[in-house]
């Protein structure tokens, strides 16, 4: 295993050859004034302070790291649950939000436009927006609107303005597009609160650094708990932040770092493995792994998880992947659902399915491994905001 | 070939349209729309209409600077099965057909980059396309690709927008070649009422820093916005009320209406039909 050396990404936010700022001019001056107030923040006591406090008394940091004591029975390996689910908004996506809202507010903007997939960057954005008194403006596929109804209601009930996004393929990329010109439009009021690990420089850092508190706090848990290091640390990947927030803290350990993309139908059919089949291209305003058509043209991703039906990916997890660091692999929509009925039934904890995905993936990891391994899994969310989705996906009438 | 070098199509067209006292015109439209083979016609319409370059807009799935009218017209052009080889074909027959106004590539960096930055210069400068513009591709990102392109003749043309900072504009200024695409206002393109009042604040900074000819681009929809943009700058692009026009015009009237619209919108002729 080679372990990264130098600390990426460079001065020009590359991983590799991945990353980079591949954006409009207007944002250029509005991504350097970003970088310049995160780098400031990193470094100003106070702003750490008060992120520590939200984190902990608002969000509910530290989460519990929890021993899947049944599964671990079944499958072979001792199985621990960072449990993010646990969060207030009932994902890992609140510690980003946080901290950019924080950020936002320094920099005198007041209006924050977000995208949303499943829902769940929206529901924390318009939670934090309420929280620091800021406008919220959210987009959002149309088909995510239908797919996510009860997130959408919670977002409106905290005050967001959810727009609806109609273009292209009706889902998370579009909605990114109409953040993107939303953003280009109101730059000198506005701070597009990015939800994941991608986008033009600073973004995949930042969301990467406000994430990592997630495998620092379960790294030093599983040291209390067991005394030592997971064989393998376990998440799914959409654009990759609740991954990148558990394996950043294991990068220089003899750690297995594994991604769960979504298959979909399957790998020969509609999909969202990303890193599995897809090639390097620009999408967002980074280079990384991209879905694309032999023209250069995104394609539509699918999964049953709005959180991870996305045709991009993180750039970091591009470069991971190239430099031999992290394994990527994919399980289909209905392994995702035997993954959340797994959980549920065997532990009493309702996933959320993007996580559901990583949870289906562990049969067919246990059986490289023994009794004495200890494999680490990201439980990036709860599942209440799915119920809609697997009703119909078991053909239950709610 | 480069910029003042007497066989730069480009440098010639500001130059003519300098002398006789007024902006250039740049009309865009997307390739292969509203029709596959629709190329050609639009572009000799325009031309006769007065058109002194062609912006061809090469369609993008995910054309996140775009407006809603360029955003639906790529969509279909997508549809119609746009590719770069049939931009290119369009362009060399064009060129046989002995039209001689520049040709610029307007697009996104991914389908160039999926069909291979070498061999994309490559072929755009045998199929006689002038310049680039990829609006997604500052300078910070270019130094490979400016390289690529300049070896093989080409201009690619940067953008600087109201926000640009002075540093911005003094790095965009250093890297440009052909003209520079002043972004009329921070938003996406699309028709606007009227031009932003900061404009020549923009235009002044700029014009400061560079000799290099001056284009003005999104919201240019009317007669007096182009006269106006004469006033400051080298050159007025119009994207979206072209489109708009091409949309609307029923196809057997297509041609006519493309010339009225650009004899009308280039103000040469106030008397024109478009002229408002």
């Amino acid at each position: 295993m080679s372990a990264p050396r130098e600390a990426l990404p460079d001065a020009d936010g590359r991983f590799g050859g991945f990353g980079g700022r591949y954006i409009p001019e207007t944002l250029m001056p509005a991504i350097a004034e970003l970088e310049s107030a995160y780098r400031s923040a990193a470094a100003d006591a106070s702003f750490q302070r008060e992120l520590d406090d939200l984190l902990a008394n608002y969000a509910g940091r530290p989460t519990p790291l929890t021993l899947a004591q049944n599964l671990s029975e079944q499958l072979g390996p001792r199985i621990y649950l960072k449990r993010e689910d646990l969060l207030h908004t009932g994902a890992h996506k609140i510690n980003a939000v946080l901290a950019q809202a924080l950020l936002a507010r320094g920099m005198g903007k007041r209006r924050i436009v977000a995208e949303t997939g499943a829902g769940q960057h929206g529901v924390a954005t318009a939670t934090a927006c309420a929280l620091l008194g800021m406008e919220c403006v959210v987009y959002m596929g149309a088909e995510d609107v239908r797919r996510q109804s009860l997130n959408v209601f919670r977002m409106k009930l905290l005050g967001a303005d959810v727009r609806p996004v109609h273009s292209g393929s009706r889902t998370l990329k579009d909605a990114i597009n109409e953040a993107i010109r939303d953003w280009v439009t109101n730059v000198a009021t506005t701070h597009y609160l990015i939800g994941s690990v991608v986008g033009p420089h600073p973004y995949p850092e930042m969301v990467r650094d406000y994430q990592s508190v997630i495998g620092r706090e379960a790294r030093a848990q599983l040291l209390e708990l067991e005394g030592r290091l997971p064989t393998a640390a376990v998440a799914c990947v959409g654009g990759g932040s609740n991954a990148i927030g558990l394996f950043h803290a294991f990068r220089d350990d003899p750690v297995r770092l594994i991604g769960v993309e979504a298959a979909g139908e399957g790998l020969d059919g509609r999909h969202a493995a990303t890193l599995s089949r897809g090639a390097p291209g620009v999408l967002h305003g980074a280079r990384s792994y991209v879905l694309q058509d032999p023209q250069g043209q995104i394609l539509e991703a699918h999964s049953i998880s709005a959180g991870l039906d996305y045709p991009g990916v993180g750039p970091e997890h591009a470069w991971l992947k190239l430099a031999e660091r992290a394994e990527y692999v994919s399980v289909t929509d209905s392994e995702a659902l035997g993954g959340f009925e797994l959980l549920c039934q065997g532990e009493g904890i309702i996933p959320a399915l993007e996580p559901a995905h990583a949870v289906a993936y562990l049969p067919t990891l246990a059986e490289e491994l023994g009794p004495e391994d200890i494999v680490l899994l990201n439980l990036s969310g709860r599942g209440d905001k799915d119920m809609g989705t697997v009703a119909e996906a078991l053909g239950v009438t709610l | 070939m480069s910029a003042g070098d007497p066989g730069d199509r480009l440098a010639r067209a500001f130059a003519r349209a300098r002398a006789e006292g007024r902006p250039a015109l740049l009309p865009f439209f997307p390739v292969c729309w509203p029709e596959r083979d629709a190329t050609q016609e639009i572009v000799r319409a325009a031309v006769e209409g007065g058109a002194d370059a062609i912006e061809f807009g090469f369609p993008f799935s995910d054309p996140l600077a775009d407006g809603v009218t360029n955003q639906r017209a790529y969509e279909e052009a997508i549809a119609n099965g746009a590719t770069l080889e049939r931009l290119f074909a369009a362009s060399a027959d064009l060129r046989a057909q002995d039209v001689r106004v520049p040709f610029l590539i307007m697009g996104y960096f991914n389908p160039l980059l999926a069909y291979g930055a070498g061999r994309f210069v490559r072929d755009a400068a045998e199929a006689g396309i002038d310049g680039l513009i990829v609006v997604d591709l500052p300078p910070e990102e270019a130094a490979e690709f400016q390289a690529l392109a300049r070896a093989a003749g080409l201009h690619v043309v940067y953008l600087l927008a109201p926000t640009s900072t002075d540093e911005r504009i003094a790095r965009v200024a250093r890297a440009a070649s052909g003209f520079i695409y002043c972004v009329s206002v921070a938003g996406v393109t699309g028709l606007r009422a009227e031009l932003p009042p900061a404009l020549p604040e923009l235009i002044g900074r700029v014009r400061a820093r560079t000799d290099v000819p001056l284009v003005v681009g999104f919201g240019i929809s009317a007669a007096r916005h182009v006269r106006e943009v004469g006033r400051i700058a080298d050159g007025a692009a119009v994207g979206s009320a072209f489109v708009e026009v091409i949309r609307e015009a029923p196809r057997e009237r297509r041609a006519e209406r493309v010339r009225e619209f650009v004899r009308g919108i280039a103000g040469r002729d106030p008397a024109a039909p478009g002229a408002d």
